[in-house]
Order: structure tokens, then C-alpha cells, then sequence
């Protein structure tokens, strides 16, 4: 048991975006409501966003910027740089445009959203479904 | 090597997009011949492309001149260049067969759907040409966000409600690629793909690597539409306007199937994939049930294109089982069947643009008569048919040949019955609609018809790319041979089966 938690917790960013992960699928699927779904849809996508985020970090490093390196503090006549003090910036460069796709995305389902709502007068799932049987 | 014409690829239809855009405020009969010239100047890099890489070598593009694996990397060969020229061909010939029709369906914002269009033509092209595994992301969500647009600009009714529900399912796809680029990134350090490939062995047995696989896997399936991944594809394709599922359908799940058979050569290495994962029974069994569940669906439609998306989730099918199987001659199937497959689909979503074009639908009681009235069209149809369902002379008979020879070969005879299985059953599907239009009288309901009141063929600009594409179904079926020897062979040659 106490082995199951220090497991757990020494890897708590995993866990912490697959329940995230879960969360947002489960409200894809679930939920009736078109927006609601584009909710969990968003969760899902920072889910793994966070996933990334949390892979470039270090326990202990600074950002990666030459200024703040080890021996600069005096007047910049050494200028040391260890790669171990600086976490990886890639996994969060690459975020960033993850997160431009990710906003794109909503912004395309919303304006679909916009467009079933002119249409149907409604969001739910069944109620579309219902007039659209009835055709 | 270091040639522009990967970045022309690219960037033609790009800036197009952006001129289209800027047209459809200013002067709106300008988009149409700058997306024509883009889409000209991406089949003459493409042209360029193949004639380079040739059979056995690669073209490289530094991105911005940072070298991999740092920068991004446009990597071409023989594989990626056959691709890109079937997607310049397609979208070219779509784009010149369509213009009518989009002058008719989107007055008010054809600028806008030829930007639409371009973009996704651009994202196309950059995941086949891409060697960079988080740029293939990308690229994948250029184009899948673009055919959302496109596929809800269809049907008012239902357009943009199966369009949503692709686009959650798609996002799902996308975003399990993406996890798997994570695991791939935590383990290697690296996006590049030759890069992978090259620190990947020492770590074939962690499980890391096994969990990036079959995510990425999973998310290539999801959008690709393999069978119980399936759901989203019927509807997209069916409610899409005709000039749009006249590219989405014949480009986007063979672009997909291209783009997994990348990840298993290059990326993660046919001893990786057969060797350490004890994965292809299973996979070649789902392919098997794709290619029966496909097929039978199909049969229970009364609608042609819905018809045709069952087609395609059979087809698919088979390009998955072919990869699966492991040996020469399964690849050699699959990459042809890409080729042909993409001819065969679009050469059938060009008759049913023409089609929709003077018919009111296409459910099986509007087609009655057609034969009379669209003589050119339904031959083309005829002729696409033949080739699905696998008649000799036309192209589709080489692949299917080569598949089964793979199946036997492997001992996977379920696949080679469900193959045999499902050319029969499309000789019942479009045999039967060949009785309906050319044996039974025409119905009150058709469409549009002339002046009097005599069903009339298509327009000439439609009728040529479906000839030209009618014609190269024979062509590349006569050829099929010298595409094996010049294109898939060498580039198989590359990559040694274990």
C-alpha cells in the first residue's frame, strides 16, 4: 500500500493528466449538451498540454536564459553554463503551438456550434436528433 | 541534395491560400485562376520531386537552413513523392472539375472556400513531406481543422452537425499522436524521425516506447477510419459538397495510411514492429473484420455516396492488412493500393459530383435512367466499379493480386477470403446500380433536367477529369508493373524485412 502511494506520488504529473485526460473524455462522450462536449474537448487537449508542460521541468533548474547563469554574478567575468541547471524548453515551445492549434480547433467547433444552433434552435444532442428523425 | 522544390510545395498553395482570401474582398473572379496556378506550380514541384528522389534516393529541405536534428526537416524519397504527386494530380483535376459546381452551390463565398481549399491542400502535402514527428502534428491539424470547415460548408442539415462530430473524433485521433510523440520525446530527446529511428534500438524493450506506439497508432487509426474507429467517416463524406468529398475522400485516409506506414519504416522500424510487438495477428484480424464490416455495410445502404463511405472503410481495410502482413509483397500492395485506391475513389466521387450535379439526389431511385441521359458520366462509373471490385485490366486487380499473394504467403487466409469476400460483395453493390440506371425507365423525380425535360450530361469541364481520371485507372492498371519495379521496389529495398 505504501508502496502504491510513494509510486503514485513520485509520479503525480502523469496521474494528474490522465484523470484530466479521463475527465475530458468522459464529458466528449457522456454529455448531451454540444458545449459541454467542447468543454471536455478543451480539457482533453490541456491535459496534454500539462503532460508536456511537466516533462521539460527540473527539480532545481532555472529557466533557460544565459543571464541568470552560475558565475555571472560578478560583473559577467565567468560564464558558466551547465546544462543541468536549465530545464528543457523544447516540450514548452512545442506547447505553445499545440496551444495555437488548440485554440483554433475551439474556435472552429464553436462557430459549428453557432451554426446547429441557427439551424435547430438547440444544443442538445437528442433534441437534434429527434427533429431530424422526424424530417 | 539540396533542391527549393520542397518549399515550393508548399509554400504555392500557401501563399495562394492567403491571395484567395485577400480576392474574396477585392476582386472575387481572381481566386479561381491564382488557386489554378498554385495548385500548378505544387504539380510541377511534385513532378520535380519524383523525378529527383528517383527510386532510391532522398531529397532534403533544412527548413530556414537549421540543420536536423534541431530544425524541422522536409525529407523526401520515392515513398513521399508518389504520395505528394497523387495529392497534386487530385486536388488540380478537383479543382478544375469543381469550379462550376462551386460557382452554382457558393455564390456569395467560393473566395473563401478556394482559401479553404488551398490550406487544405497545403496540409497535405506538408505531412507527407514533413520528417519531423511534432511537425506532422501540425500539419495533421491544418488539415483535419480545414476539412471541418469544408465538410460544414455541405448539406445545411446536416453538414455541420456530422462535421462537429468529426471534429471531436478527430481531436481525440490527434491528440493520441501527440501523447505518443511525448513518450517518444521523453525516451529519445529527439522529433526528428531519422533521428528516432537512429537512438530508438537500445530501447526497444521499455514499455515507453511501447505506450508511444500504440498511442500513435491509435490516433493514425482513429483518423484514418479504421473499422471500429469508423463512425464519424460516413456522415462527414456524405453530407460534404461534391467538390469537397471529391478530395477529402480519396486524400485524407490514404494520406493517413501513408502516414503509418511512415511511422513503421522510418520512425519506429520493421523490427520493432514485427519483431519485438507480437501486434500483426491482431492488427491484420482487425483489418480483416474492416474489410467485411465495410463491405456488408455498404450493402445496407440506399444512398450512393453513403454507399461509396462504406466503400472506402472496406478499402482501408485492406491498405492496413497489406501493411500488417509483414512481408514484401503486403507492402508492395499497400503502396499501390494507396495509388490506386485514391484514383479509383476519386474517379467514383467525380461521378457522383456529376451526378449531384443534374440530379436532385442520389439515393438508388433517382439513378434510374441515368444511362440515358448521362452516357459519359455512367461509364466512368462502370469503369471505376470494375476497378473496385478488381476486373483485370483496371488498376485495382494488381493491388488486390498482391495483397492475397501477401496473405497467402503469411498464412493470414481470413484476410484473403475477406478480400475475396468483398469483391464479391461490391459486384453486387455496383452491379446492381448499374441494372437500376441502365435497365429501368426514368423516374418522375429527377432533377434538373433541359429544355425538354431529357435528363442531360454533365458539363464538359466535368466530364474531362473524370475522362483523364477514367483513363489513368487503365493506365496505371497496364502499368502497374513499372510502378513496382521503378517506385515501391527500390524504396522496400531501403528497409529490410525481418
Amino acid at each position: 500500500m505504501v508502496d502504491l502511494l510513494t509510486h503514485i506520488v513520485a509520479k503525480y504529473n502523469y496521474w494528474l493528466y490522465i484523470i484530466l485526460m479521463m475527465i475530458g473524455l468522459y464529458a466528449m462522450i457522456v454529455k448531451n449538451n454540444l458545449v459541454k462536449k467542447l468543454v471536455g474537448m478543451n480539457i482533453f487537449q490541456t491535459s496534454i498540454i500539462l503532460f508536456f508542460v511537466s516533462i521539460g521541468y527540473k527539480k532545481g533548474a532555472t529557466i533557460p536564459i544565459i543571464e541568470n547563469a552560475h558565475g555571472n554574478g560578478h560583473g559577467g567575468k565567468q560564464l558558466l553554463i551547465r546544462a543541468a541547471d536549465y530545464i528543457n524548453p523544447l516540450p514548452h515551445v512545442l506547447m505553445l503551438t499545440a496551444i495555437v492549434v488548440s485554440v483554433a480547433t475551439f474556435g472552429v467547433a464553436l462557430a459549428l456550434a453557432v451554426k446547429i444552433y441557427q439551424r435547430y434552435q438547440t444544443l442538445e444532442e437528442d433534441e437534434i436528433r429527434m427533429r431530424l428523425t422526424r424530417k | 541534395m539540396n533542391s527549393v522544390a520542397p518549399a515550393l510545395l508548399i509554400l504555392a498553395p500557401f501563399l495562394a491560400a492567403l491571395l484567395c482570401s485577400a480576392f474574396s474582398w477585392l476582386e472575387r473572379r481572381l481566386c479561381f485562376p491564382t488557386a489554378l496556378l498554385g495548385l500548378c506550380v505544387s504539380l510541377l514541384a511534385a513532378l520535380d520531386l519524383l523525378l529527383q528522389a528517383g527510386p532510391a534516393g532522398v531529397i532534403q529541405y533544412k527548413m530556414g537552413g537549421w540543420s536536423p536534428p534541431f530544425g524541422i526537416e522536409y525529407r523526401i524519397d520515392a515513398l513521399s513523392a508518389l504520395v505528394i504527386l497523387i495529392i497534386a494530380c487530385i486536388a488540380l483535376l478537383n479543382l478544375a472539375a469543381s469550379h462550376r459546381q462551386v460557382l452554382r452551390d457558393m455564390q456569395d463565398r467560393f473566395g473563401t472556400f478556394y482559401a479553404v481549399y488551398l490550406l487544405f491542400v497545403t496540409g497535405l502535402f506538408g505531412v507527407t513531406a514533413t520528417g519531423d514527428l511534432f511537425n506532422l502534428y501540425v500539419l495533421l491539424e491544418i488539415t483535419s481543422l480545414t476539412g471541418y470547415a469544408l465538410i460544414a460548408m455541405g448539406d445545411g442539415d446536416r453538414g455541420p452537425l456530422s462535421s462537429l462530430n468529426y471534429l471531436f473524433i478527430g481531436v481525440i485521433g490527434a491528440s493520441f499522436y501527440l501523447l505518443g510523440v511525448g513518450y517518444l520525446y521523453i525516451m529519445t530527446g529527439s522529433l526528428n524521425m531519422v533521428d528516432v529511428a537512429r537512438l530508438l534500438p537500445p530501447l526497444y524493450g521499455s514499455s515507453a516506447i511501447l505506450v508511444a506506439f500504440v498511442f500513435c497508432m491509435l490516433g493514425i487509426w482513429i483518423k484514418m477510419a479504421l473499422f471500429p474507429l469508423h463512425v464519424w467517416l460516413p456522415n462527414a463524406y456524405t453530407y460534404a459538397p461534391a467538390a469537397v468529398s471529391r478530395v477529402i475522400a480519396p486524400l485524407m485516409t490514404k494520406v493517413m495510411v501513408y502516414v503509418m506506414i511512415r511511422l513503421m519504416f522510418t520512425v519506429f522500424g520493421l523490427e520493432y514492429v514485427f519483431e519485438q510487438l507480437d501486434l500483426s495477428r491482431t492488427v491484420v484480424w482487425l483489418a480483416t473484420l474492416a474489410v467485411l464490416a465495410g463491405a456488408v455495410m455498404a450493402l445496407a445502404q440506399r444512398d450512393l455516396r453513403k454507399m461509396f463511405s462504406y466503400v472506402i472503410v472496406s478499402e482501408i481495410g485492406y491498405m492496413v492488412g497489406g501493411a500488417w502482413l509483414g512481408n514484401e509483397l503486403g507492402f508492395t500492395g499497400a503502396v499501390l493500393h494507396i495509388l490506386n485506391d485514391a484514383l479509383m475513389t476519386f474517379a467514383l466521387f467525380l461521378v457522383l459530383g456529376n451526378l449531384l450535379f443534374r440530379l436532385r439526389g442520389v439515393s438508388f431511385e433517382d439513378l434510374r435512367g441515368s444511362f440515358v441521359g448521362m452516357p459519359w458520366t455512367m461509364a466512368g462509373f462502370v469503369l471505376a466499379g470494375l476497378s473496385i471490385i478488381g476486373v483485370p485490366p483496371t488498376c485495382g486487380f494488381f493491388s488486390k493480386w498482391y495483397l492475397i499473394l501477401a496473405g497467402l504467403e503469411a498464412g493470414a487466409y481470413q484476410f484473403v477470403a475477406a478480400l475475396v469476400l468483398s469483391s464479391l460483395i461490391c459486384a453486387v453493390l455496383f452491379f446492381r446500380i448499374i441494372e437500376i440506371a441502365f435497365f429501368e425507365a426514368p423516374g418522375p423525380s429527377s432533377g434538373d433536367t433541359g429544355q425538354n425535360g431529357q435528363l442531360r450530361e454533365a458539363p464538359v469541364s466535368m466530364l474531362i477529369p473524370l475522362g483523364l481520371v477514367s483513363i489513368s485507372l487503365l493506365a496505371v492498371g497496364v502499368y502497374a508493373g513499372s510502378v513496382v519495379r521503378g517506385v515501391i521496389a527500390p524504396f522496400l529495398g531501403l528497409y529490410p524485412i525481418p
